[in-house]
């Protein structure tokens, strides 16, 4: 079936003739109407617009041209801006708000010929680890749809998982892409900061966030980096580095390459399946070659606690936007600030005010030394740890998070387990690394692991060699969830 | 118990870039209410700012103009408050890291030289403007990311009538530099005063009262002269000043409390990481120094000097820069550059006027007055005939000497030709011919006016003056 497809197989077929962009469409369009209703990854499908780009793609086509996804469809969070769409955030918030720009990455997507297909649930604001905190409901696991499918782009996920889309777009903040990647058992790759124009993607922490790509397989998680990187004038983060060709650098093996096994990421809470899964996986690299060793990263205590002080700091400014002036849904008041408190009262879920009042009192006066400030040290330590440990490994392996999928419900309660969620995954957007998952096997109630690379700075090529080398040597990213 | 006043100043100043200060929109006053805007300047989800590069180099411009340093290293911050009229809620500034420190302005008061320490120029955005009318409210963004720049002054003022000179002084440096166009009417100036009075001779500064909503320098003369007296006043009668913001009612004449420091705002300043920090290179840097301009006051200073021009002369020419220029141009090499200026001021600011153009749309080049000076000073005409030749060169543009060759203007100078027209005076009016001789030496002036005009103008006065006397003298 056509929606259960890769990038490079439907690009071949398409290329072939074997297959239209339409009839793929159509496939992943019958796909979201069999199984969405049960696991809840779109927020929108406008069928109508995307049958529409497929033909404009088909029509391309037949007239000789042949772009990296000429036809594609590719799903995208609800966290990206597509001209003349809806774009909610999974926040009541928005209201009615339609889009009037592309993002740059849609942008590039469409240059690249891609079908622009559907929104995707999150976590509010891209808060979360579970995507339970959107305004447009919970989105299951496609393993099990009483377990949660990671967050914040845990739509993304699941969509890439369930074969609704051939691929998908999500966003990194903590760990939002790896870890639903993780426990739906695709591949999601966070792209180092500065990769990708961030131009369109409604910011959560501004210095942490990075849009990146949610695929069936690491050759696919190439293609889709290689449309979406490069530089950006309208991103002044974004960084003029040359974009390398990824797809060249899959073939490279690992021989040689050296891994390293940070001695802090034994921590008590990590599940024994996930350990023993991520042990395999390590063991099965350096079977291929790479050479493993331990290594140190002395701050990562402070992780969490400095992520939760900078992203929230953060977020208390970049969400001040929305209250209902400009655009929006807007509860009316006898005063600006009553309208304010109202509208924002209203459209706001718990988390995103629970962030928004925490990332308040950090930056407040009489606490910012203590806090903000003390956290920026600190992540210029975090950063320094990695950096140092880049001066021995290429590559940096752990699991990708410390337990498999929890159930829906489990952790919604206890703010505090659920950022514990994001430990191996958080390191990452403080130092301004790039990260990848990959599939290695499942628990014993049948729910999927990953094994997180990280490299260092505009490290992709060798991160994507590695991953390609290992998911070659398994299978574990050919389980597909039953859903017929 | 004598007082004395310590007032500091904080000048908002709109730049005058093409375009705003994070986005491609255009930055112009008077469009309709919110046709210059876009994602960026709106505030939409997902957009990132972009800085102005003119905006950049004009900060650094005006820092120059201002003998400031323009530190290596100046970073953005976000200014977190919510006001309707303020698209993303917090604005980008420069808190601890301003692209501009430490200058100063120095202006002529009080028949002296006075110098006022600039603190710092850092740049910010504006914010859009509020409309309230009957039932609600409506909001134009079109000034919404118009580069500001913050003119933060040391408390160096001591009067109302030196802020308002010092306001004077800085507007007439921003327009001379190009960076502002300084219009107060259309909000491109905008100013805060902080003032203090303390007793004579006490160290410690008093209590530290804000001063907002003046919109003329007039107003904050006023306003700071009701202030000045009114902390005086609460002081000799024994009370306390306490630390606050209060508001000018410019109709009423009166200052009134807006908040006390108990209820400001805590603004959250962090640095905004939608942004890079700028770094200006050494060859950046030495650009922007080759448009650094002639200040005010060296330019009348200079004036006075090279030119030995009157003060009040001097005084025209830094007001009206481009007459200015003129002048200079016209006075190039001319041995009596106060004729020149006379002839500019006197006449040709006169024409300008009348015919409401400027010395931009003149048609002649600056060198016709230089010439036309020459011709009076070297006697080919008198300054009469003169007069006419100008309306000719400011009408269509000929040189002098054309016109006074075509119309046979040059003075007559040659004694036997004048000789007949003396004689024909004195035989013509031998009344006060009589009287010349007769030691009467103002009946000279009647014969001379009869000759003049029997020459039409053309005769050389003095010539003739100097031959009526020496016929009549027999």
């Amino acid at each position: 079936m056509a929606h259960s497809l890769t990038i490079h197989q439907l690009v071949e077929q398409l290329r072939a003739g074997e297959l239209s962009s339409r009839e793929a469409t159509q496939a992943c369009l019958d796909r979201v109407e069999q199984v969405d209703g049960r696991l809840n990854a779109f927020i929108r499908v406008d069928a109508g617009d995307a049958l529409a780009q497929a033909d404009l793609a088909d029509q391309a086509r037949a007239a000789g041209e042949d772009r990296p996804l000429l036809g594609v469809p590719v799903a995208v969070k609800d966290v990206l801006a597509v001209k003349d769409q809806s774009l909610n955030c999974a926040s009541k918030i928005l209201g009615e708000f339609n889009s009037p720009y592309d993002a740059t990455v849609i942008q590039k997507l469409r240059d690249a010929g891609a079908v622009i297909f559907g929104r995707l649930n999150m976590d509010e604001f891209a808060m979360g680890s579970s995507t339970e905190n959107s305004a447009f409901g919970p989105t299951r696991n496609p393993w099990n749809t009483d377990y949660i499918p990671g967050g914040s782009s845990g739509g993304s996920a699941v969509a890439v998982a369930a074969d609704e889309c051939i691929a998908s777009l999500g966003s990194d903040t903590g760990g939002s892409i790896r870890q639903p990647a993780a426990l739906c058992g695709c591949v999601g790759l966070k792209p180092t900061y500065g990769r990708v124009s961030r131009y369109g993607l409604v910011a959560f922490a501004s210095s942490l966030d990075q849009v990146g790509p949610f695929t069936k397989d690491v050759r696919d998680a190439a293609t889709l980096l290689q449309v979406i990187a490069g530089a950006d004038e309208r991103d002044s983060t974004n960084v003029p580095e040359p974009v390398p060709n990824y797809a060249a650098a899959l073939s490279g093996g690992v021989k040689g390459l050296r891994i390293g096994l940070p001695r802090e990421y034994q921590v008590e809470g990590l599940n024994p399946e996930v350990k023993a899964a991520t042990d395999a996986a390590v063991k099965q690299l350096e079977a291929l070659g790479a050479e493993v060793r331990e290594i140190s990263l002395p701050h990562t205590e402070y992780a969490i606690a400095t992520y939760y002080i900078i992203a929230t700091a953060e977020a208390s400014a970049n969400l001040a936007r929305f209250e209902g002036v400009r655009y929006g849904a807007r509860l009316g008041g006898a005063s600006p600030e009553e309208m304010n408190r109202k509208t924002r009262g209203a459209g706001f879920g718990e988390e995103v005010k629970r962030r928004i009042i925490l990332g308040t009192y950090v930056l407040s006066s009489g606490y910012y030394d203590a806090y903000y400030l003390r956290a920026q040290k600190v992540r210029t330590l975090i950063r320094q740890d990695f950096l140092k440990a880049f001066e021995e490994v290429d590559l940096i392996a752990s699991p990708t998070t410390p337990t498999p999928a929890f159930k829906i419900g489990e952790k919604s309660g206890d703010p505090l387990q659920m950022y514990l969620s994001d430990i191996y995954t958080i390191s990452c957007n403080l130092a301004g690394l790039c990260g990848i998952s990959v599939p290695c096997g499942f628990s014993g109630c049948g729910l999927p692991m990953g094994l997180q690379l990280l490299g260092k700075p505009f490290g992709e090529p060798d991160l994507l060699r590695a991953a390609y080398a290992y998911e070659q040597a398994t299978d574990w990213h050919t389980q597909r969830p039953k859903l017929d | 118990m004598e007082y004395e006043s310590v007032i500091g100043l904080e000048t908002h100043v709109q730049l005058n870039t093409r375009t705003k200060m994070w986005c491609g929109c255009v930055n112009e006053y008077g469009a309709d209410p919110n046709t210059n805007v876009c994602p960026v300047c709106l505030g939409l989800p997902g957009v990132l700012p972009v800085p102005n590069a003119e905006a950049l180099r004009k900060t650094a411009l005006t820092g120059f103009l201002l003998n400031c340093d323009v530190p290596g290293y100046a970073k953005w911050d976000r200014k977190n408050y919510f006001y309707p009229d303020n698209p993303k809620n917090y604005q980008l500034t420069q808190l601890d890291f301003p692209s501009t420190i430490a200058g100063f302005v120095e202006f002529e008061f009080g028949g002296g030289l006075e110098k006022v320490r600039i603190n710092r120029a850092h740049l910010e955005e504006d914010v859009g403007k509020s409309f309230h009318f009957s039932d609600y409210s409506g909001i134009d963004f079109n000034r919404a990311g118009v580069p500001l720049l913050e003119i933060v002054t040391e408390p160096d003022i001591s009067s109302a009538n030196m802020a308002c000179e010092y306001l004077n002084a800085l507007k007439s440096i921003l327009e001379y530099g190009a960076v502002s166009d300084c219009d107060m009417e259309k909000g491109q100036v905008r100013c805060d005063v902080n003032i203090s009075v303390r007793p004579e001779g006490q160290q410690e500064l008093g209590e530290k009262i804000e001063i907002k909503n003046m919109n003329s320098f007039s107003g904050v003369r006023r306003a700071a002269e009701y202030e000045i007296a009114r902390q005086i006043e609460v002081l000799e009668k024994g009370g306390q000043l306490v630390q606050e913001t209060r508001r000018w009612d410019d109709d009423a004449g009166i200052t009134d409390s807006m908040r006390t420091k108990e209820d400001a705002h805590d603004y959250r300043y962090f640095p905004d990481p939608d942004l890079m920090p700028h770094r200006p290179s050494e060859e950046w840097l030495a650009a922007i120094r080759e448009e650094v301009v002639e200040l005010p006051l060296a330019r009348k200073r200079r004036l006075m000097g090279q030119y030995q021009l009157p003060e009040g002369d001097a005084d025209v020419f830094v007001g009206d820069v481009a007459l200015g220029d003129y002048f200079e141009e016209a006075a190039k090499g001319l041995k009596n550059p106060k004729q020149v200026a006379n002839w500019v001021i006197n006449n040709l600011r006169a024409k300008l006027v009348e015919t409401e153009t400027s010395v931009a749309d003149l048609k002649f080049p600056a060198a016709a007055i230089g010439e036309l000076v020459g011709l009076v000073e070297s006697g080919l005409i008198n300054s009469k005939i003169a007069q006419g030749v100008f309306a000719e060169i400011f009408a269509n543009g000929k040189t002098p000497a054309a016109i006074v060759k075509e119309k046979g203007l040059s003075q007559v100078s040659d004694s036997s030709e004048l000789e007949a027209f003396c004689r024909e005076a004195i035989e013509a009016n031998p009344g006060p011919a009589d009287d010349f001789r007769n030691g009467k030496e103002a009946a000279l002036n009647f014969l001379k006016g009869q000759v003049m005009k029997a020459s039409r103008g053309k005769a050389n006065p003095q010539l003739v003056g100097e031959l009526l006397a020496k016929i009549l003298n027999g």
